[in-house]
């Protein structure tokens, strides 16, 4: 049985591309994160701004949508932009709803990545931003030239753990019927449900692979590029 | 306040002036260009939106689905917890392979997708056939919360300890007390009042992460919505309104561990603190 039981398992890679799944939330990843990015950025920034309605506007955004479910999120941009209001990103149905898909992970990412660069700025010293005012800088040359290089580097680590989150949410996107591979998971074991056990195994082993390395790298990465104080 | 910047001035008060009133547009702006899309499409009918003023959505849908949201939740907190218990007390123990294996378990639970150990349990228990199908969903949701979850707060408790001033466990074991008896009596209870805020905000990722229970056909928060809109053709306006309740409990839970982390932080050695603590996947230090 044992025999039997392993070649049957490596037979279903034959049948499905789990290569190609994890391919799909490597690239979901990657778009979301980087839009994420961006977006996140210019959150901190309204939020650490002199103007109150920025800094009002920043924190509103960012409290509702880290008290809002991820799928809910997700179900709403495919269901409810796509399917009542017509949105189309693209003509083709799956790019339309990979997009779509990316769009929703960045809009919840990027508040976390605002949270995770603010508590960078929190790392730097009161000194620093004093240091920067009285030689003259107002506030928008402060922040690039001072502020934010340094809140960064003590941002590392969180956005590690942003990034790792991202990772893992990108299987959420199934509930957006985007194919990758929760949804392949569940095929496979619907197709094969005597190997059950392997076949989560092989998906969890997958994402392990992913994220481990993210975490190691960015655990040395916070170490090397800390500001030395 | 911040220091990234002076107390403002006359001239700087005027010039925010205008920056308040160009943000007021910008925001403005998208609102109306939303709003407007919105009418265009009919979704702004007063027809769409007036369900959820009657009480028939609510009884059928919202509060029935909100009730299994809760009870998933509530739960999820409580074998969570236990399981957090347990495994960040064996990563603190004293031996090394307890450590490494608790290590290794929380590691591994942290690293997965929670959907992924949702479709598992699903489908694998339903193969065991040792639950009633009709508890199948919420079996498979409350244990894909649990392993995650219980993880993290492995984590915290273990962080938590790590946090504390070195002299606690030296009095404790300067008074009699055995290394466990002053984890168990000394270190953890302080541990965990110092995580309170973390913990707080781990909570209400078990409230939003029982919205995935919609792919394994728990009929939660989110599905009952989505059914709800399915059937009224407003499907925006409802999970609209479900986002919202979703916010607002999630907000009340976040300002009551505020709240609670304020008055009960005075008790500790340790700090209180109000960020989250480094989540540094992966690393095994033993």
């Amino acid at each position: 049985m044992d025999d039997g039981y392993l070649d049957q398992f490596v037979s279903l890679f034959d049948q499905f591309d789990v290569l190609a799944a994890f391919w799909v939330n490597i690239q979901l990843t990657f778009f979301a994160g980087i839009l994420a990015l961006v977006a996140g950025t210019v959150l901190a920034l309204m939020r650490i701004s002199p103007v109150p309605s920025l800094r009002w506007a920043g924190s509103t955004y960012v409290t509702l949508v880290r008290n809002t479910p991820l799928t809910i999120i997700i179900v709403f941009f495919v269901l409810g932009l796509w399917g009542q209001l017509g949105i189309t990103l693209s003509p083709d149905f799956q790019t339309n709803f990979f997009r779509l898909a990316v769009i929703a992970l960045a809009v919840y990412h990027a508040a976390f990545v605002c949270e995770a660069l603010r508590s960078g700025v929190n790392t730097v010293p009161v000194g620093q931003a004093e240091a920067a005012r009285s030689i003259g800088l107002s506030f928008l040359p402060a922040a690039r030239l001072v502020i934010l290089p340094q809140a960064f580097r003590g941002a590392v680590a969180p956005l590690g753990n942003v990034l790792i989150a991202l990772i893992k949410n990108s299987t959420v996107v199934a509930a957006g019927s985007v194919a990758q591979a929760s949804s392949l998971m569940l095929t496979m074991i619907e197709f094969r449900p005597d190997v059950i056990v392997a076949i989560f195994l092989t998906f969890a082993l997958g994402f392990v692979l992913l994220v481990v390395p993210v975490g190691l790298a960015t655990t040395s990465l916070s170490r090397r590029l800390a500001v030395a104080r | 306040m911040s220091v990234l910047f002076d107390v403002p001035g006359p001239r700087a008060r005027r010039r925010m002036v205008w920056v308040n009133i160009a943000g007021a547009v910008v925001v403005a702006g998208i609102g109306v260009w939303v709003l407007a899309r919105l009418g265009a499409k009919g979704q702004l009918d007063a027809d769409l939106w007036k369900p959820f003023l009657t009480a028939g959505p609510w009884v059928n849908y919202l509060l029935p689905g909100l009730w299994a949201t809760l009870k998933a939740a509530g739960i999820s907190i409580v074998t969570a917890s236990i399981f957090g218990l347990l495994f960040g007390l064996g990563r603190l123990s004293a031996s090394r392979t307890i450590r490494v294996v608790s290590g290794t378990i929380v590691e591994f639970f942290r690293a997965v997708p929670v959907l992924l150990m949702m479709i598992f349990f699903w489908l694998g228990i339903a193969q065991l056939q040792i639950v009633a199908p009709a508890d199948l969903p919420l079996v498979a949701v409350v244990l894909g919360l649990t392993f995650y979850n219980g993880s993290v707060f492995a984590e915290l408790v273990r962080s938590g300890v790590h946090s504390l001033p070195k002299g606690q466990r030296e009095a404790a074991l300067a008074v009699g007390l055995r290394g466990s008896q002053s984890l168990r009596l000394v270190e953890v209870p302080q541990a965990l009042i110092a995580m309170l805020p973390a913990i707080a905000s781990q909570l209400v990722v078990i409230l939003k992460d029982t919205a995935l229970g919609v792919i394994v056909t728990y009929p939660e928060l989110l599905d009952s919505a989505r059914r709800l809109g399915a059937g009224l053709g407003n499907i925006l306006q409802a999970l609209l309104v479900a986002a919202a309740i979703y916010i607002v409990i999630n907000y009340l839970v976040t300002r009551f561990a505020e709240y609670l982390a304020g008055r009960v932080g005075r008790r500790t050695a340790g700090r209180a603190r109000a960020e989250t603590p480094t989540l540094v996947v992966a690393k095994l230090d033993d």
